[in-house]
């Protein structure tokens, strides 16, 4: 048989990515098979994403579960350097980003690059603080005893997020890094109709040095996802932010489970500076007494 | 092989035992490994979800084998027997508690009046090495303090080495020595290394008069594989076609979460047969199963999904 060679005539087939789920640091197809179209601003078709189902909610907070005392127990300064990384691995992708989310919100290109800035950048603040907080939350308590006092921050668990739907990227990152930069693990649902940059996010975590399931990203329905969640007994606190009006019925769901619950913020602007207030939420303190000499 | 209460005397010989076990038909590994994987796919959902749950939290013996066990943990864990949800009153009762043979006493005290039954493992569990003596010794220890099953390990080195007349007196002494209380015969099918010889093993216990084939200790892995099961399954079966006695099957290790133990009641159903789906001839040998199960039942009754929390450890 004649040898046939590959002289560059033909045209070649694009390989084109399948956008699937995050979940303890594996990319699974959703358990139920499903997916769903998303489209650009313009309304153009841009990709399926992955419809993960409530049983992929339960196996992302099993992962998380499992992930917590490790990541929680890693010193502040290791996260600290975790999260920097994931600011790097961003770098090498900035062009991927700003066209993801040109695509996704109708942005002019210069506007993404801007915005994957931020977003790059805020990974950098929560790494800075993720040694800091403490000190900022915590310190010694003056006691009327023969006692040392002190409180300490730590991390609540595994927090549920629900991400802003209007905001795909920096709205992303600012609710995701403060969850991990503490020491707790996170199930996050991406914005229902701009999920690819979290689908993105989530190949650059898989290459940050994060610990699989330490954040955990499922693409669907927000409706679908978020009851499970809220409702879920071994999940330690709840972030509404991209709730919209379930925002309610999540909240008395989550009083089942006594969770801690982060409500929207009708007025937050993304791109300002958040200060403490997305870390404090998920920190409990801990108080320690300690006799002193007489 | 028919029993006698003198079968101790008229054991039958190695060559006898060789000859019949040998000629039992081999066991297809793959299809063996290929059915059970073909059952473990079967869908079970709802209300036939729910009947299976409460089905195996009613077969569990619950299990504590630790060297640090106490006798605070053993009565910690026999009131879970007793109610393993406190939140919920319809939540059945563990089918018995198993411990080892030093704490039946304060098993027997902390179970009186619940219907839980006491298991005691005997015979230098888990390693099976003592003298003959010293497994008797410990069997009527264990049953005088008030054991209801006894858990006994054979000896694998002499079953391994072809001296199944040894295997098959040790049980019958066993069996003697346990009076009323039922035997439960540990194979230990992790260092039996071949199906065949889990066949083999099965049949050898049944004929010396177990009254349970039990597939493992817990401390080797593998434990309760689901060929293994499937296996023991058949041969409980066969022998109940051939003799007319029925003996129980108890997998035990490494059955961890519900869909496992559903897994392995579809078994039960589908090789051996309905009878089988009684707590008095199927059993689960397990600790952090129960856990589970009480999760998976509160996921159906209020919807939710459960959390460790909100179950005692242990």
């Amino acid at each position: 048989m004649p040898e046939e060679r590959y002289d560059g005539a033909w045209p070649r087939v694009a390989v084109r990515k399948t956008h699937k789920l995050y979940i303890g640091g594996a990319f699974p197809r959703s358990e139920s098979g499903r997916s769903y179209p998303v489209a650009s601003a313009d309304g153009e078709h841009l990709a399926n994403a992955g419809m993960a189902s409530r049983k992929d909610a339960r196996d992302a907070v099993a992962a998380a579960r499992k992930a917590f005392p490790g990541w929680a127990g890693r010193t502040a300064y290791n996260r600290g350097q975790v999260l920097y990384r994931v600011a790097e691995m961003m770098e090498g992708r900035r062009a991927q980003f700003a066209a993801e989310l040109a695509a996704a919100t109708g942005a002019e290109r210069a506007e993404a690059e801007q915005e994957v800035s931020a977003a790059i950048d805020r990974w950098v603040y929560y790494a800075g603080w993720t040694d800091k907080a403490a000190q900022v939350l915590g310190g010694t308590n003056p006691v009327s005893g023969p006692f040392d006092n002190r409180s300490a921050p730590e991390p609540t668990g595994v927090v549920a997020v629900l991400a802003p739907q209007d905001a795909p990227l920096l709205g992303l990152v600012s609710v995701l890094a403060p969850v991990v930069a503490m020491g707790n693990t996170a199930v996050l649902a991406a914005s229902e109709s701009a999920p690819l940059p979290a689908v993105a996010l989530a190949e650059v975590l898989a290459t940050s040095d994060l610990p699989g399931g330490v954040a955990n990203v499922l693409t669907g329905r927000t409706a679908e996802l978020a009851p499970p969640l809220a409702a879920h007994a071994d999940v330690n606190a709840l972030d509404l932010a991209g709730a919209g009006e379930l925002a309610a019925d999540l909240e008395e769901a989550a009083a089942q489970t006594l969770k801690r619950v982060l409500r929207p913020d009708p007025a937050v602007v993304w791109s300002a500076d958040p200060g403490l207030s997305r870390i404090r939420p998920f920190l409990e303190t801990k108080t320690v007494w300690h006799p002193v000499g007489i | 092989m028919p029993q006698t209460a003198s079968a101790a005397e008229q054991a039958p010989t190695n060559r006898a035992l060789r000859e019949f076990l040998h000629g039992l038909p081999g066991v297809d590994e793959v299809g063996a490994r290929e059915r059970a994987a073909g059952l473990a796919t079967r869908s079970v959902k709802t209300t036939a979800k729910a009947a299976a749950l409460d089905l195996a939290v009613r077969m569990v013996d619950l299990t504590t084998l630790e060297g640090a066990d106490t006798p605070g943990k053993v009565r910690a864990l026999a009131a879970k027997a007793r109610r393993p949800d406190p939140d919920d009153p319809s939540a059945p009762s563990a089918a018995a508690v198993c411990v080892y043979s030093d704490l039946v006493g304060v098993a027997v005290e902390a179970l009186r009046g619940s219907g839980v039954g006491v298991a005691s493992v005997a015979t230098a569990f888990p390693s099976g090495r003592a003298p003959l003596e010293a497994k008797l010794a410990d069997t009527r220890r264990a049953v005088a303090d008030g054991a209801t099953e006894i858990d006994m390990v054979i000896d694998r080195g002499a079953f391994l080495s072809g001296d199944y007349r040894k295997v098959h007196e040790e049980i019958t002494a066993v069996k003697q020595a346990c009076g009323g209380a039922h035997l439960k015969v540990i194979l230990e099918t992790g260092e039996l290394a071949t199906l065949d010889n889990v066949r083999r093993a099965s049949w050898l216990a049944m004929g010396a008069g177990a009254d349970f084939i039990k597939t493992s200790t817990g401390k080797v892995a593998p434990a309760a594989t689901p060929p293994v099961v499937l296996v023991m399954l058949e041969a409980v079966r066969g022998h109940r076609a051939a003799t007319g006695r029925t003996v129980g099957v108890k997998p035990a290790g490494g059955i961890r979460t519900a869909k496992d133990a559903v897994r392995n009641l579809v078994m039960v159903q589908e090789v051996a047969g309905p009878r089988w789906l009684d707590p008095a001839l199927f059993r689960i040998g397990a600790s952090s199963l129960l856990n589970d199960l009480l999760m998976q039942r509160s996921k159906l009754r209020t919807g939710a999904y459960a959390g460790p929390d909100y179950f005692t450890i242990d």
